[in-house]
C-alpha cells in the first residue's frame, strides 16, 4: 500500500467511523442506470435549473426590484434623461455597465428557455413510453407541477425588468385575474396594491421569483429524484430486461462521469448561445408606461400557446347582477388551461381506470404499441401548437405574407378540428406501424436482392431478424378489453351500469390492436 | 372727415364697417401666410406644373381623374399637397402595381424630376403640405434621441413595433419597417398621413419632435447587435424558434451521442 492510499484510507476511515457512509455509498454509487438518450432530457431541464440559480444569483447582486421612479443617467445614450423605474434602470445598469452582466442576463434567460424546453420534451418521452404507470403516478404529478411553476416563475421573471414588454405582460395578466368572476377585481387589487401598475408588484414578485419558487422547485426536484431514485429508472424492452430487473451501468464511475460531463456541456451550449444570439434587448423596448404598446408584443414560448388562445377567442361577455363576466379571456385564459393541467395531471389514473391495468410497469411502451394514448398525445400536442402558432399570428402573418385574419380563422377553426383529425391519424400510423412490426418479425427484413426461381417467377429474398430485435417487437401485452357488465352474479342490476358501459366502451377503444406474432405463428412459418 | 361722421349713425354703418374690417383681416391674413415660392419663377413653376399635368393624365388619371378629383378606386388628390405626391411616387408606392390591400414600396417608376413636377402639379390645384426642405430635416442638429425614443414608443411603436421594424396590422395591411427609409419620407409620412397611418399633424407632433423620433429611428438602426445576432428584433417568437431548434437540437444531439459511446 503506496503513502497515498494509505492517507486516502486514514480520511475515508475517519469519515466513516462519524457518518457510516460506508455502506450506504456502497450500495448507491453501485446503482446501475439504463442507457438511452432519451432518459438524458430530464437532465437537461436539470442542469439547466442549476445554471439558472447560480447566474440568478450573478443578477441579484445589481438588480434593485423596485418601482421608484428615477431619471436614467447610465451609458446607454438613446434612453438618457428618461424617467424610468429602479428595477429598469438597475437592468440596464447590469446590461451595459457590468462587466459580464449582459452575458449573464442572457445565459439566464436562454437558460429559462431551454429549461422549459427540456421538460416539455422530457414530459412528451414520459408520456409516450408509459413511464408514468404505476408505481411513478406521484413522479408523473411532481414533473406536472414542476412544468406548471416553470411556466409561472418564468413569466414572473420577464416581468421583473419592467421594461416595456414586460409591462405589457404584467398588464394581461392584470386581466386575466379580473376575468375571474365576482372576486377578480378584488384579487387585482391585492396583487397590484390598489390600481395598475401601482408601485408593489415588482417588489412582491421579485420575492415570489428568487424565493418562494426557486425553493419549492428545489424541494419538488429533490422528491422528483430520489423517487428516480427509489423506484430506479425504467427501461426500454430489450432480452434480459425484466419488470424486477435494471440493464445499465453503474453510477460510479460511467454515469458519474457522463453526467458529470453533460452539465458542463449543457452550459456551454447556453453560454455559447447567450454569447451568439440576442435575448430580450430591453434597452430598445424602452421603461414601462401603460401609454405605451408594442406591435407584436409576444410572452415568452412557454406562455405563447396561452397568449394564442385568448387571441383567437371571440369578443364573448355577459353581464349579470351588476358583474361582467368576459368569457373572451376567462375561457382561454384560465378554464381551458385549467382542465388541460387537471387533465395531465390525472391521465395516469384516467388510463388505469380504463385499461384496468393495476400492475407496475418498469419496461416502457414503444408509442405504436399503445395507439390510443400514442394518439391523444398528438391530439393534446395538435392543440397546443394551435395555440402556439396563434401566438405568433402578427410575426407569421407578416413574414409569410398571410393576413391576419386569416391566421385567426384558421386558428379558431383548426383548434377543434386539426386535434380529432390528429387522433385519428395518429392511431392509424400506430397500427400500421403494428402491421409493419408482425410483417418484420413473420417475413424477415427485405434484403432488395431479387432472385429468379426456375419457373420464371420473381422473388425478393427476406432475411430473418435477429433474434434481440424479435423478442423487441414481440415482447409486449396486447391487453383484453375490460368485459363489465350490468348485472352481478345473481343477475341483479349493479349500481353504476352507465359508468360501466362507458368504461367497457373507452376499453374496447384502447385494446384497438394488430395481433402480435405468436409462437404459433412463428412455428406455420417455419414450416413453410 | 366731416362729411362721413355724418352718416356715423346710418343704419348701413355698422353692417358697411363690419364688411370693411372682414375684409381687411382677410387680405392681411393672406398676405402674411402666403408661402411666396422664392426658388422657382413664375414662369419655370408653370412650365414643371404643365410637365407634371402631362405625366399625370398619361400616369395617373385613369384611376384619380382627369382633374385628379378622384374615382371609384382612388381618392381625389385636390389638396393633398406636394410632400404627399413626393412620398407616394418617391418611394415608388405609386403608381401601384396591383389593387392590392397596400402600395408596397418599390423602385419608383419616375425620377426626381418628374416626380417634383407631380408634386408642383398637384400643389397647384390646392395648398396642401409642402415636402419638406433640407435646412428643416436636420434632425442630427435639431432632434433628441431620447425625446425622440419616447415619442415613438408612444405614438409609433404600436404599429410599427418597439426597434421600427414593421408590424402587422388587420386583413393584411401592415406598417413598413423604418429601417433604412429617407428621413424626407418620414418626414412627409407623418404630416400626410399615408394609406393606414393616422396624420401627425405639427400641432399634435412638433417640427422638432418629428425631428427627433426620426434621429432615434436612426440611432436605432445604426446600433450594432448588442447582445449577438438580433434575431430580426422582433420579440420573443424568434427566440422561443431557436431554443426549440438549434438550442434543444445541439443538447439532444450531444444526448445521443453520449449513450452512443457507452456501447
Amino acid at each position: 500500500m503506496s503513502a497515498r492510499e494509505r492517507i486516502a484510507g486514514t480520511v475515508a476511515g475517519y469519515v466513516d467511523d462519524r457518518t457510516g457512509a460506508a455502506k450506504w455509498m456502497k450500495k448507491n454509487l453501485n446503482k446501475v442506470f439504463p442507457d438511452h438518450w432519451s432518459f438524458l432530457l430530464g437532465e437537461i431541464a436539470l442542469y439547466s435549473f442549476i445554471i439558472l440559480l447560480l447566474s440568478g444569483t450573478f443578477l441579484t447582486f445589481w438588480f434593485v426590484p423596485s418601482q421608484h421612479e428615477v431619471i436614467y443617467n447610465g451609458s446607454y445614450q438613446p434612453l438618457s434623461g428618461l424617467s424610468m423605474s429602479e428595477a429598469y434602470q438597475s437592468t440596464l445598469h447590469i446590461s451595459f455597465d457590468i462587466r459580464g452582466g449582459l452575458l449573464m442576463r442572457q445565459i439566464h434567460h436562454w437558460a429559462a428557455l431551454l429549461f422549459m424546453v427540456a421538460i416539455v420534451v422530457h414530459l412528451l418521452r414520459v408520456y409516450f413510453t408509459g413511464a408514468f404507470r404505476k408505481p411513478r403516478e406521484f413522479n408523473w404529478i411532481i414533473g406536472v407541477g414542476l412544468l406548471t411553476l416553470g411556466i409561472v416563475e418564468g413569466f414572473l421573471g420577464y416581468s421583473l425588468p419592467d421594461d416595456l414588454l414586460s409591462g405589457t405582460g404584467i398588464r394581461i395578466a392584470e386581466a386575466i385575474i379580473q376575468a375571474l368572476p365576482v372576486v377578480g377585481s378584488y384579487i387585482s387589487y391585492f396583487a397590484f396594491g390598489g390600481a395598475f401598475p401601482g408601485d408593489a408588484f415588482i417588489p412582491r414578485i421579485y420575492t415570489v421569483h428568487v424565493l418562494l419558487l426557486p425553493g419549492i422547485f428545489l424541494a419538488l426536484i429533490t422528491v422528483h429524484l430520489m423517487l428516480v431514485w427509489y423506484q430506479k429508472h425504467t427501461q426500454y424492452p430489450g432480452p434480459g430486461r425484466t419488470e424486477k430487473n435494471v440493464v445499465g451501468y453503474p453510477l460510479l464511475p460511467v454515469y458519474m462521469a457522463k453526467a458529470g460531463g453533460f452539465f458542463f456541456i449543457v452550459f456551454g451550449v447556453i453560454a455559447f448561445l447567450s454569447a451568439v444570439a440576442s435575448i430580450n434587448p430591453i434597452w430598445l423596448y424602452g421603461p414601462y408606461t401603460p401609454g405605451q404598446i408594442s406591435a407584436g408584443s409576444q410572452p415568452d414560448w412557454y406562455m405563447g400557446w396561452l397568449d394564442g388562445l385568448v387571441r383567437m377567442s371571440p369578443p364573448l361577455e355577459t353581464h349579470a347582477f351588476g358583474h361582467t363576466i368576459s368569457w373572451n379571456i376567462l375561457i382561454p385564459g384560465l378554464i381551458v388551461p385549467g382542465i388541460m393541467f387537471t387533465g395531465l395531471a390525472l391521465y395516469p389514473f384516467i388510463e388505469s381506470w380504463i385499461s384496468g391495468d393495476k400492475r407496475e410497469h418498469h419496461i416502457l411502451d414503444r408509442p405504436r404499441n399503445v395507439p390510443n394514448r400514442t394518439a391523444l398525445g398528438a391530439m393534446a400536442l395538435t392543440f397546443t401548437i394551435v395555440g402556439l402558432l396563434n401566438g405568433g399570428n402578427d410575426i407569421i402573418s407578416t413574414t409569410f405574407h398571410l393576413t391576419i385574419n386569416q391566421m385567426m380563422w384558421f386558428s379558431r377553426i383548426g383548434i377543434l378540428v386539426l386535434p380529432p383529425i390528429a387522433f385519428v391519424i395518429t392511431k392509424r400510423l400506430c397500427l400500421s406501424l403494428q402491421r409493419a412490426d408482425r410483417d418484420l418479425v413473420l417475413h424477415g427484413r427485405e434484403t432488395g436482392t431479387l432472385v429468379r426461381m426456375p419457373s420464371g417467377e420473381f422473388v425478393e429474398v427476406h432475411e430473418p431478424i435477429s433474434a434481440e430485435k424479435a423478442w423487441v417487437l414481440t415482447q409486449h401485452e396486447q391487453p383484453k378489453p375490460l368485459e363489465l357488465s350490468d348485472t352481478d352474479a345473481r343477475g341483479v342490476k349493479r349500481p353504476g351500469a352507465i359508468k360501466n358501459k362507458l368504461r367497457n366502451r373507452m376499453s374496447r377503444a384502447n385494446a384497438v390492436a394488430v395481433p402480435k406474432v405468436s409462437a404459433q405463428d412463428l412455428k406455420e412459418i417455419e414450416h413453410h | 372727415m366731416k362729411h362721413l361722421s355724418r352718416y356715423r349713425r346710418h343704419k348701413a354703418a355698422a353692417p358697411l364697417l363690419l364688411l370693411f374690417a372682414l375684409l381687411a383681416i382677410g387680405t392681411t391674413f393672406s398676405v402674411a401666410s402666403a408661402t411666396p415660392s422664392k426658388s422657382i419663377s413664375t414662369f419655370a413653376r408653370t412650365a414643371a406644373i404643365d410637365e407634371g399635368r402631362a405625366i399625370f393624365l398619361k400616369g395617373c388619371s385613369s384611376c384619380h381623374g382627369l382633374n385628379a378629383e378622384g374615382g371609384q378606386v382612388a381618392p381625389s388628390l385636390i389638396g393633398v399637397g406636394a410632400a404627399s405626391v413626393d412620398f407616394q411616387v418617391g418611394t415608388g408606392r405609386m403608381p401601384m402595381a396591383d389593387m392590392s390591400t397596400q402600395a408596397v414600396r418599390k423602385p419608383p417608376k419616375y425620377n426626381a424630376e418628374q416626380v417634383a413636377a407631380l408634386a408642383q402639379y398637384v400643389s397647384s390645384l390646392a395648398t396642401g403640405p409642402a415636402i419638406p426642405t433640407d435646412a428643416v430635416l436636420n434632425y442630427e442638429r435639431d432632434g433628441n434621441t431620447a425625446e425622440g425614443g419616447q415619442l415613438f414608443r408612444t405614438n409609433c411603436a404600436m404599429c410599427h413595433n418597439f426597434a421600427a421594424q414593421g408590424g402587422a396590422l388587420t386583413q393584411g395591411k401592415y406598417a413598413p419597417t423604418l429601417m433604412g427609409v429617407e428621413p424626407k419620407y418620414m418626414y412627409e409620412a407623418m404630416i400626410t398621413g399615408p394609406q393606414s397611418m393616422p396624420v401627425f399633424g405639427d400641432k399634435i407632433i412638433t417640427p422638432a419632435e418629428k425631428l427627433s423620433i426620426i434621429k432615434w429611428i436612426k440611432s436605432a438602426q445604426a446600433e450594432p447587435a448588442l447582445g449577438g445576432a438580433a434575431l430580426g428584433r422582433v420579440g420573443p417568437v424568434t427566440e422561443g424558434l431557436l431554443s426549440w431548434t438549434l438550442g434543444i437540437g445541439l443538447l439532444i444531439g450531444v444526448a445521443v451521442w453520449l449513450a452512443m459511446k457507452a456501447r
